[in-house]
């Protein structure tokens, strides 16, 4: 924890005014990014972030502030534009102040490092991704390529009036690596090495992302993408790498069951869900196959913790069970306003930012068959991997994905790359059709790290783990005009 | 805050060794945030946000660095020299940036966009009282939005600009609303209760027992909002010269095989509209205006510093991707749009769009909140939601019926990092034959 912030706190928390309830939330971040951009070394990127988030909860009405100022008085000035907030909102406030959380809760946790971030000195790690670029330049068509590494050291402090103090300290590491080909009119993308994926923990996570090793695949695989036919036109089956399933998962399983959007909160910006409250218990989601898990101790996953911003403790929880719904991703208020069980999922992407019901790490459990079995028992299918595009409509009902690339697989054997892959289909219907999941060792940990929702607009990291599945009877179909 | 930035630049200054060049960006906003669900308040609160960014050059060495801002020298200048030390330990060990790029003689200048806001007290009360009745979701967003540039070459410059923007959505059940927007530099409440009585109206629509439309081709009216869309995945690589140079342009046929839009089709980055700053991050004066399309063809590309440098072309934005859009008017006048539309679909909002094919500009998409089926030159029923999908080629190409005479100046209600000052200025579209699909 940084000294300041435990100063700030302590000090804050010895002269502020009293009231019904008050809460401040500090979040101090340390990020360093480096690239290494068609063997250039592009200029090091430091961030240095500490802010203030006060909530105050007075008169039946509930109001915050956020603030950068630290000191003393720059906290009880932005206390006292909480409190403005509140009384002057109180007529009109959605919630009632029961339906509010008020921690008292102590505790802490840290992400397990077994290398530090500082093992390696700044010229360590610029050679390293400067052999990660030349590996990615095998061609004169590869026409772009990058290498990145990009380090976080996030801390957050929670107090509140009620006696809470929870510290905690997250390093997260996101990698990448991308290969553009290009020939004539025809581009071709594909990435790898950790790419829009962060993990929690130090720099052991880098060789469980393939970086900097994948370079050269991923440079030839792009390379493959440009002479590659069009993905057929067609229904088929549809077997999704896990860094698909994460986009999948995302999108359908994890966006339409976040309790603020059934609730009616996002309505104006991210959206609805087809989910209704009185769905959990009984709602079939998908098959018998599917087991979907909240699991904030998933080792390595971008969104581990113990407490979320609202101070409640985390635990692993079934979402959905053997195909059928159990409950919702919501924290306590949301959980307040329902009356449902929710998850320790109410989150602020900053300092600056309310927490609201978000994602964290939303895993599908896995199965039984090998990624070689899951191909032996389609007949004619797609294999389709990493995700390049993704549009839903607004209850996360009707979708479309796109991938970098794909495979066909006919008569259960692996056969050529296809390019510009595409699916698409229904939420509600999809996930009953899914009809294997992969075995324990092809599960895979990934992630999102731009998941955007809230207002004021919030982008967060998230992450998803999940072995390969196979979905029967899926509209595929390729790019051109 | 001006003068705090400047006293800040100042004292950084004195920080400098040798040769040493400071480049300082600020940007910052205090901004009210009041979220509204069912027609009460949700979430409500302020943000007091200052951030400045430094760029530490010593001949073609540099290092960049970004820190929160308290607003004091005693608490900001400890933490900016432990940054400056830190850039200069960085540098050590960093090549030269042959794309480094910055200006020496850039003119330094102040710009204030004048407004009038209202007391937030008024604003909240007159949101409540002319909603009555109404299952509104929205956010209010208003306040002073911040940006300055200095140089230890001596440039200063500064940017102010107070806006508001209330963005929300009228509910009637399910997915069938009615979106809306009031934003601007000047409140005026009788705009206000005229906007919120035509969502009235057009909710009165929504109620009506809405058409599943089957998958196949439809004639369709895109209003400016839902045009917005469109463009946005235009501009996605579309306009930036780096993009194009890699061959990662979604209009990449436009710009490597001549394929044109429709000749009525004229774009260009309209700098001079004034939300943003007329300055980049490396002290560039950003020009008035930047062709982009004219009638139909590809013309001049956005060019931030780096691209500058590295093709060996002239600056003319901060960054590659269109901040001020700007489409050309029409010849449709907007009230003859239905009876030109005939049977097909009004659509006011598109959602969540994204490539089906970049290299052939083909996207996808959702309509969203009140989209209608339109017969015989009638309103006759709110749609359920479709997907469609289909090239920009064709949208704005040869299916391209015409452009609406009037335009939307409409500000971005986004608020990702901060408040968006980011605008477009857009006729509505009436298209041919757009495909749906599920």
């Amino acid at each position: 924890m940084e000294p300041l912030l435990e100063q700030s706190a302590k000090r804050f928390a010895g002269r502020v005014p009293t009231v019904d309830f008050w809460s401040l939330r500090l979040v101090g971040e340390h990020k360093e990014s480096l690239a290494v951009r068609q063997d250039v070394v592009q200029p090091p990127d430091t961030l240095v972030t500490r802010g203030a988030f006060i909530t105050v909860i007075q008169a039946g009405g509930t109001g915050y502030a956020a603030t950068s100022d630290l000191s003393v008085s720059g906290l009880l000035a932005a206390f006292e534009r909480a409190r403005e907030w509140a009384l002057l909102t109180a007529p009109w406030s959605l919630l009632s102040t029961r339906d509010l959380t008020r921690c008292a809760r102590t505790g802490g946790y840290e992400t397990p490092v077994a290398e530090p971030w500082e093992g390696l000195s700044i010229e360590e790690k610029i050679g390293q991704l400067r052999t990660a670029s030349r590996s990615l330049k095998i061609d004169d068509r590869i026409v772009d390529w990058w290498a990145w590494l990009v380090y976080r050291r996030i801390d957050t402090l929670l107090v509140s009036g009620c006696g809470a103090w929870i510290e905690q300290r997250f390093h997260i590491i996101d990698p990448g690596l991308k290969a553009v080909a290009n020939m004539g009119s025809q581009t071709q993308v594909r990435t790898g090495g950790g790419a829009r994926g962060a993990r929690q923990g130090g720099l052991e996570q880098l060789k469980h992302l393939g970086f900097p090793d994948q370079g050269p695949r991923v440079a030839e695989e792009a390379l493959m993408l440009l002479e590659a036919p069009e993905c057929p036109e067609d229904r088929m089956d549809l077997l999704l790498m896990p860094s698909q399933m994460a986009l999948q998962i995302h999108e359908s399983i994890g966006h339409p069951l976040e309790l603020d959007r059934i609730l009616g909160d996002e309505r104006n910006y991210a959206g609805t869900s087809f989910v209704t409250l009185d769905m959990f218990g009984h709602y079939r989601y998908g098959s018998t196959l599917l087991n979907v898990t909240f699991d904030p101790g998933c080792d390595g996953e971008a969104a581990r913790y113990a407490f979320d911003d609202e101070g409640t403790p985390a635990e692993r929880v079934h979402l959905i069970r053997n195909g059928l719904l159990q409950r919702p991703l919501g924290g306590a208020s949301s959980q307040a306003r329902t009356g449902l069980p929710g998850t320790a999922s109410a989150r602020a992407c900053d300092w600056d930012r309310p927490p609201i019901d978000r994602m964290a790490n939303l895993n599908i459990e896995p199965g039984q068959g090998s990624l070689a079995e899951l191909v032996a028992g389609i007949e004619r299918g797609v294999l389709m991997d990493t995700n390049r595009s993704w549009s839903i409509d607004d209850s996360r009902n009707k979708f479309q994905f796109g991938c970098e690339l794909g495979r066909l697989i006919e008569d259960g054997e692996l056969r050529g790359v296809v390019r510009n892959p595409n699916y698409r289909g229904i939420s509600a219907t999809f996930w009953r059709s899914l009809c294997a999941v992969g075995e324990q060792a092809s599960f895979e940990v990934h992630g999102v790290t731009n998941c955007g929702k809230g207002e004021p607009n919030q982008m967060i990291h998230v992450g998803h783990a999940s072995p390969p599945c196979v979905f029967r009877d899926v509209e595929v179909f390729g790019g051109g005009a | 805050m001006q003068d705090y930035f400047f006293t800040l630049a100042d004292a950084l200054q004195a920080q400098l060794r040798g040769t040493e060049t400071l480049l300082l960006s600020f940007d910052g906003e205090d901004s009210d945030f009041v979220r509204f669900n069912h027609g009460q308040v949700r979430q409500a609160g302020g943000v007091t946000r200052r951030a400045l960014t430094l760029d530490l050059i010593e001949a073609d060495r540099h290092a960049a660095g970004r820190a929160q801002l308290a607003g004091s020298l005693e608490q900001d200048m400890p933490v900016l020299r432990h940054l400056l030390n830190d850039l200069r330990g960085q540098r050590a060990h960093l090549p030269a940036d042959p794309y480094l790029n910055y200006t020496t003689d850039g003119p330094s200048g102040e710009t204030r966009v004048q407004s009038e806001l209202p007391r937030r007290d008024h604003a909240l009360e007159a949101i409540v009282d002319t909603s009555q009745g109404l299952d509104l979701v929205g956010i209010w967003a208003a306040g002073a939005i911040y940006a300055g540039f200095a140089s230890s070459l001596g440039q200063r410059n500064w940017h102010t600009c107070e806006s508001f923007n209330f963005d929300w959505s009228c509910y009637h059940t399910g997915d069938k609303a009615v979106k809306v927007n009031y934003a601007g530099l000047r409140w005026d409440s009788a705009e206000l209760q005229s906007r919120m009585q035509d969502a009235r109206a057009d909710l009165e629509i929504m109620k009506r027992p809405p058409r599943t439309i089957e998958p196949g081709r439809y004639r369709v009216y895109l209003a400016p909002r839902a045009l917005w869309e469109v463009l946005e995945m235009m501009a996605w690589g579309g306009f930036g010269l780096k993009s194009q140079r890699t061959g990662q342009s979604p209009l990449i046929l436009m710009q490597t095989e001549g394929q044109r839009l429709d000749p009525a089709v004229n774009l260009s980055e309209h700098h001079g509209r004034g939300f943003e700053p007329p300055f980049t991050s490396e002290g560039f004066a950003k020009p008035e205006r930047v062709s982009l399309v004219v009638n139909g063809a590809y013309r001049d590309s956005l060019i931030g510093a780096r691209s500058a440098r590295e093709y060996g072309a002239r600056v003319n934005a901060a960054g590659e991707w269109p901040a001020s859009l700007e489409m050309a008017p029409g010849t449709l006048a907007a009230r003859e749009v239905i009876d030109a539309l005939d049977t097909g679909l009004y659509v006011n909002n598109l959602w969540y769009p994204n490539f089906s094919d970049r290299n052939r500009a083909r996207i996808t998409g959702m309509t969203r909140f009140a989209c209608f089926w339109v017969e015989g030159g009638e309103i006759r029923a709110p749609i359920d939601v479709m997907r469609f999908d289909d090239s920009i080629f064709r949208m704005l190409g040869e299916n391209l019926l015409g452009l609406t005479h009037e335009r939307e100046l409409l500000l971005d209600p986004g608020t990702y990092g901060g408040r968006s000052s980011h605008s477009v200025e857009l006729p509505g579209a009436l298209i041919e034959g757009l495909a749906f699909t599920l």
